[in-house]
């Protein structure tokens, strides 16, 4: 028999997951299309832990990591979120938004998680409790590479942290897919920029599914930042793009640079994909 | 325990927390409203509303349940009998699967926003996948339900013509009773073992120690089946086993069968048997080579079939030719990927074995189970089930003769339900087919001559293989003239998937190469696209390809009819900077019913001694509406309302054989019988009171009121002796359409009737990303006589939706697109509007002139996205699907 925990206490849950060898379920989306009959090992279910949920407003913005994506779509967020609240309309359909959390998307480190470029382009810090204490990283950090993170079998992600200053500017999300809904990234563009006076004081660009993980593109974001608005997307160089792409059933590895070029140069011109 | 509130009923239950609540409803609340097609997030139709918020019931614990509001379509909210009513307004439930889905989703959206936009509709239902409906009349029913118009009413007399809702709707939009949906209590669960490999070897372990474990029944292998180990849907090519002996020949062959104790976790992960994997042949070119081991011994060079069509001379026509094109098309495999995975039970009743299960083929199932198992075929009756979708597949047997085994080895009832794996490995698919070919035309424009070559990878075993050899090279030419012809296309066999029946046998793939080849040729000879296709089109007189005389030929008037829409999509077609607008255009033809063989149907329509007047109605309703259309004909040629009818579906013990759901010619052939049983009974009842043919008909209570001007009888069913069914009057009739088989040129009369259509697609090509956005489909249909408009639009939409998955997104890869997840069709989004022109060219063979239509309605559309796309913008595509990569190489190619 396998074992089932719903604790409503965060220590409960935290002392749970120190005992080893469980696995964490929060909207089931990622775990349950990856079991068969029935969800196999031990199962701590946080879907009853209050802490876990919601989007609070502090130092920077905390964004519990069972905050479902319809809750991200549905709340009163500053611009510089448009652009994860764009991806949170675009993950999966609508019953996947309504179950699917931000920090199984990122628990989950496939490198076609669409919450993943626009967090970047946050500067996103991941909060990781455990019976051992707590510790913050950068997101950045956090995922190495594809369904690999930096959590321990027994830490809890709680929550990802946007600081203060990357709180300013306006979002954007580009995604490409094959068809209209329901659908994993061929490529997908994120893009945080503060402009004043014509000029782009701060841009944060990253890049997703055209590579191990998605990443920030510090190339562009040199060459671009203090340039005038006018004209942005066309002074983009694909050499400043760093891309590891692949090719797979969805795309060819040759097609996913053109497509995020373009894409970038969309979301740098404002436009839609 | 859990404890919920289940549409508004606390109910309790003890599944285990982790348990998928789909699972949950279904199982152990007898809630099988919510249906289950995929247990992955990917179709939908397992969403219910928890605390009002639609999710996937089969990726949410049961443990969510406990203390919540829960709502399924069991459940009867204000807002979803609205929904309900207005999905049997607009015909919104085509086979059904979809439609709990589909409900709650849409009751989500509907308590958020109460009068949806179009678009917000789309949104909010474009995680639930439907592949009959195309999604519009989905979307209008959801967009219209606030209205709460009620229920449709059913026409009292004379319904050939009128747009009739379903009539078996009402359980449509109830959520109908599918293959998975019963089983007797305490039915064994089977289970399959599968091959993992294309092509290897396999020997057992410990089988007997293996079944001695508690909680398993029986295992079965290939050794344990009593019968002829071999079916195919055309007896002749018998090679399929229902369970492989060594080697297994494709991936997801059965190769044992486990069957469970129920209530135990049916997992068959340590079973008892070792595979050698084989070099496989993947390719018909593999399969070809000189040196290719034959994957059945007596068909060399592993060609199960080539059928031919030679007319004239096709090479010194082509040497004659002004113009000359010529070109080559490659098509993937196609899933069909119906929303139900193949399900159903077998059980005992005395010496017969019973079989409820999803089928397009209810005497085939039976013929081929009863062979299977050494039993004679009175002692199979095969019920069918509600069925979640089919278009060919379900044609073949699957799971029949597998549980039926168990039932009958056990004596015990046996249940099985294919996962969404397991449905899409084992079953048939589309033919991937290489064509390639040359076709000319004179100085004016005129087709003079085509030579066609195809080869079709059919894989490991016969299937419809044959059918699709033979019915490429008659249709090869489309609707058009075509003096001289060579056309040929063979069956190869690989270790690939069985190929098999798909909407339209191979037809669509050659007409994505004819038709594409037709652009070009147009353009050479300088001639508009349109105006080409219609100074070539087939007329009333001339000969087909197969010497055929072509009558009610309807597809000049097809063409006419989209003449407007051309002029103003040509006008409209402008490049808004990186989007090229473009437009194409294609037309289909198709052949109703078996090629050239006998096809028959028959129906029976009886009245009791108690005035009880009965339609014995055996042609299966895959979501195509012969459940209504039948009735309709019958109604019309009896003169008594429909609401008069009692109707009995498809079982093989209470239904005469209507023959299978196939080749688009259930409206035509069963249609056709059905018109002559009502013709017959009416006779009858006229005979009896020497009326004439005007008379008038009414039942009331055991009475049939003949009236006839001021003259009135009255016929007293209770006075009349019934016959051995039990019926005072009935009438059974069997009609066989009028063919002339092929000779070895090809040449006869394969058909009897043809049906036609062209279709016109405007898009809009991204040239900087190589995707496409469609945004309108005009389709024109020559559907003879249309019986009822609403379910033929619900066709061509839905036709049309499976034609755009076919152009732009569908490929079946063994292995790894076998799910809903990496293997993408048409969501709400990926539909553009489309408006159907129906055209009525009478057919003298069809019943009331009607001629089918099912299968036409995909042929043009890919043909006509990639004309539209190359008009867009010069890119030639030659092999589908268009994935965004390939057309942006494409673009990338183009000469300009
Ligand atoms: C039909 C469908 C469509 C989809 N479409 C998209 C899409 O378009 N874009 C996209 O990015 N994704 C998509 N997904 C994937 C998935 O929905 C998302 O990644 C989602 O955000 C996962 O969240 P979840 O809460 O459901 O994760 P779960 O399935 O509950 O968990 C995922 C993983 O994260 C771990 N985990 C979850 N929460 C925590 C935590 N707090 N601490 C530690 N570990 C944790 C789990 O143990 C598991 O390994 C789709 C899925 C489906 C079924
Ligand atoms: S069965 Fe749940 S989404 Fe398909
Ligand atoms: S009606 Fe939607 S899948 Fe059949």
């Amino acid at each position: 028999m396998t074992a089932y925990a719903r604790p409503s206490d965060l220590p409960d849950a935290l002392e749970i997951l120190a005992g080893g060898g469980w696995r964490v379920l929060a909207g089931g989306t990622d775990l349950y299309p990856g079991a068969g009959a029935a969800l196999a090992g031990d199962i701590l279910d946080i879907s009853a832990l209050d802490e876990l949920r919601g989007i609070t407003r502090g130092a920077g913005l905390r964004i519990g990591a069972a905050t479902t994506w319809s809750d991200l779509a549905e709340a009163d967020l500053p611009p510089a979120l448009a652009g994860l609240q764009a991806a949170a309309r675009l993950v999966g359909g609508r019953q996947v938004q309504n179950a699917g959390t931000i920090g199984g998307n990122i628990c989950n480190a496939s490198p076609a998680a669409d919450g993943v470029p626009p967090l970047l382009t946050l500067d996103a810090e991941v909060e990781l409790a455990s019976a051992r204490g707590r510790r913050r990283l950068p997101l950045a950090d956090y995922l190495r590479g594809p369904r690999q993170t930096a959590r321990a079998a027994d830490e809890l992600l709680m929550a990802v942290h946007i600081p203060d200053a990357a709180l300013r500017g306006q979002g954007s999300f580009l995604k490409l897919g094959a068809r209209a809904h329901l659908v994993i990234s061929i490529a997908m563009v994120a893009l945080r920029s503060v402009t004043k006076g014509g000029l782009v004081t701060e841009i944060a660009l990253s890049i997703g599914a055209c590579g191990p993980v998605a990443r920030r593109q510090p190339g562009v974001e040199r060459a671009l930042t203090g340039t005038p608005l006018t004209g942005l997307a066309d002074r983009l160089r694909p050499e400043d793009l760093i891309l590891a792409p692949i090719d797979d059933i969805r795309a060819s590895a040759a097609y996913r640079r053109e497509a995020a070029f373009e894409l970038t140069r969309r979301a740098l011109a404002g436009g839609a994909a | 325990m859990i404890g919920f509130t289940l549409n508004g009923q606390p109910v309790t239950c003890d599944a285990p927390p982790g348990e998928r609540l789909s699972e949950t409803l279904r199982e152990r609340l007898g809630a099988r409203g919510t249906k289950v097609g995929c247990d992955a997030g990917d179709c939908g139709a397992c969403t219910v509303l928890i605390g009002g918020r639609a999710v996937c019931a089969c990726l949410t614990p049961a443990a969510r349940a406990e203390g919540a509001v829960i709502e399924t379509v069991e459940g009867s909210t204000p807002v979803l009998t609205r929904l309900r009513d207005a999905f049997l307004r607009h015909g919104a439930a085509q086979c059904g699967i979809c439609t709990p889905g589909m409900l709650m989703a849409a009751a989500e959206l509907l308590q958020r926003v109460p009068r949806p936009s179009s678009e917000e509709a789309k949104q909010a239902l474009g995680g639930v996948l439907c592949r009959c409906t195309g999604y519009a009349k989905i979307i209008t029913a959801v967009c219209d339900a606030w209205r709460g118009e009620g229920p449709p009413d059913l026409p009292v007399q004379a319904p050939v013509g009128v747009p009739l809702p379903r009539l078996d709707g009402a359980a449509k939009v109830a959520g109908d009773v599918f293959g998975a949906d019963w089983a007797p209590e305490g039915a064994l669960v089977v289970k399959a073992i599968r091959a993992p490999h294309p092509h290897a070897g396999f020997t057992f372990g410990d089988l007997a120690a293996y079944a001695a474990r508690p909680g398993i029944a029986a295992v079965y292998t290939a050794a344990d089946i009593p019968g002829r180990n071999a079916f195919s849907v055309i007896p002749a090519f018998a090679d399929q086993p229902a369970i492989a002996a060594s080697p297994a020949r494709f991936r997801g062959e059965c190769v044992a069968l486990v069957a469970f104790e129920p209530y135990t976790p049916p997992d068959t992960a340590d079973f008892p048997i070792r595979w050698t994997p084989l070099a496989a042949l993947l390719s018909s070119a593999e399969a070809e080579a000189p040196e290719a081991p034959l994957l059945h011994p007596d068909r060399p060079a592993n060609r199960l079939i080539e059928g031919v069509v030679r007319r004239g001379d096709a090479t010194a026509a082509l040497a004659a030719a002004a113009h000359v094109v010529e070109g080559s098309f490659t098509t993937a495999h196609v899933e069909h990927a119906y929303i139900e995975p193949e399900a159903g039970a077998a059980w005992m009743e005395g010496d017969t074995l019973n079989i409820r299960a999803c089928t397009q083929a209810p005497y085939m199932d039976r013929d081929d189970t009863a062979a299977i198992l050494a039993l004679p075929v009175g002692r199979v009756r095969i019920l069918p089930s509600a069925v979640g979708g089919g278009f060919g597949s379900k044609l073949d047997v699957s799971l029949q003769p597998l549980i039926g085994l168990v039932a009958l080895k056990t004596g015990r009832p046996a249940r099985m339900i294919y996962s969404r794996a397991e449905s899409m490995t084992s079953t048939t698919k589309r033919h991937p087919a290489e064509m390639r070919g040359r076709i000319g035309c004179d100085a004016t424009g005129r087709i003079t001559a085509m030579e066609f070559e195809g080869r079709f990878d059919t894989g490991a075993y016969s299937s419809w293989g044959p059918t699709v050899a033979n019915r490429v090279p008659v249709h090869a030419s489309g609707p058009y003239h075509t003096p001289t012809i060579h056309a040929r296309a063979r069956a190869v066999h690989t270790h690939g998937p069985v190929s098999g029946a798909f909407r339209g046998f191979g037809v669509p793939q050659a007409a994505l190469w004819q038709e594409t080849l037709y652009d070009r040729l147009a353009e050479k000879a300088g001639l508009d696209r349109l105006e080409f296709r219609l100074l070539n089109a087939l007329r009333d007189g001339q000969l087909s390809a197969t010497g055929q005389v072509m009558e009610a030929a309807g597809i000049a008037q097809c063409l006419t009819a989209l003449r407007p829409h051309w002029a103003r999509a040509l006008a409209e077609a402008q490049p808004q900077g990186h989007l090229r607008r473009g437009v194409g255009i294609a037309s289909c033809w198709y052949g109703c019913g078996n090629t050239g063989l006998p096809n028959p149907s028959t129906i029976r329509i009886g009245l009791t001694a108690a005035g009880g007047l009965v339609l014995h109605q055996g042609a299966t309703d895959i979501g195509q509406g012969s459940n209504t259309v039948i009735p309709q004909i019958a109604a019309q040629a009896l003169g008594l309302p429909l609401t008069a009818f009692r109707f009995i579906g498809p079982d093989t013990a209470l239904t005469p054989d209507a023959g299978k759901t196939s080749a688009s010619r259930q409206t035509f052939v069963s249609g056709r019988a059905a018109q002559a049983a009502g013709a017959a009974l009416r006779g009858a009842l006229l005979r009896l009171v020497n009326a004439g043919d005007g008379a008038e008909l009414s039942i009331n209570g055991h009475f049939v009121t003949v009236t006839e001007g001021t003259a009135c009888h009255r016929i007293d069913l209770s006075t009349l002796p019934t016959d051995a069914r039990g019926y005072a009057l009935s009438a059974e009739e069997t009609y066989d359409p009028p063919t002339r088989p092929l000779d070895e040129n090809g040449q006869g009369s394969p058909y009897a009737i043809y049906g036609y259509g062209a279709q016109m697609v405007e898009l809009a090509v991204d040239t900087r990303l190589g995707t496409v956005q469609l945004v309108k489909i005009t389709a024109a249909h020559d559907v003879g006589r249309a019986i009822n408009p609403q379910l033929i639009t619900g066709q061509i939409e839905g036709g049309i939706a499976q034609g755009i998955g076919m152009a732009l997104m569908e490929e079946y890869i063994a292995g790894r697109t076998d799910n809903l997840h990496d293997y993408l069709i048409p969501t709400t989004g990926d539909v553009p509007p489309i408006e159907s022109l129906l055209i009525e060219v009478p057919d003298p063979d069809g019943p009331f002139g009607a001629k089918g239509l099912g299968e036409h309605v995909l042929i043009p559309t890919a043909p006509a996205i990639l004309n539209a796309i190359r008009h867009a913008t010069g890119a030639e595509l030659t092999r589908t699907p268009a994935l965004p990569h390939r057309i942006l190489d494409a673009i990338q190619r183009a000469p300009r």
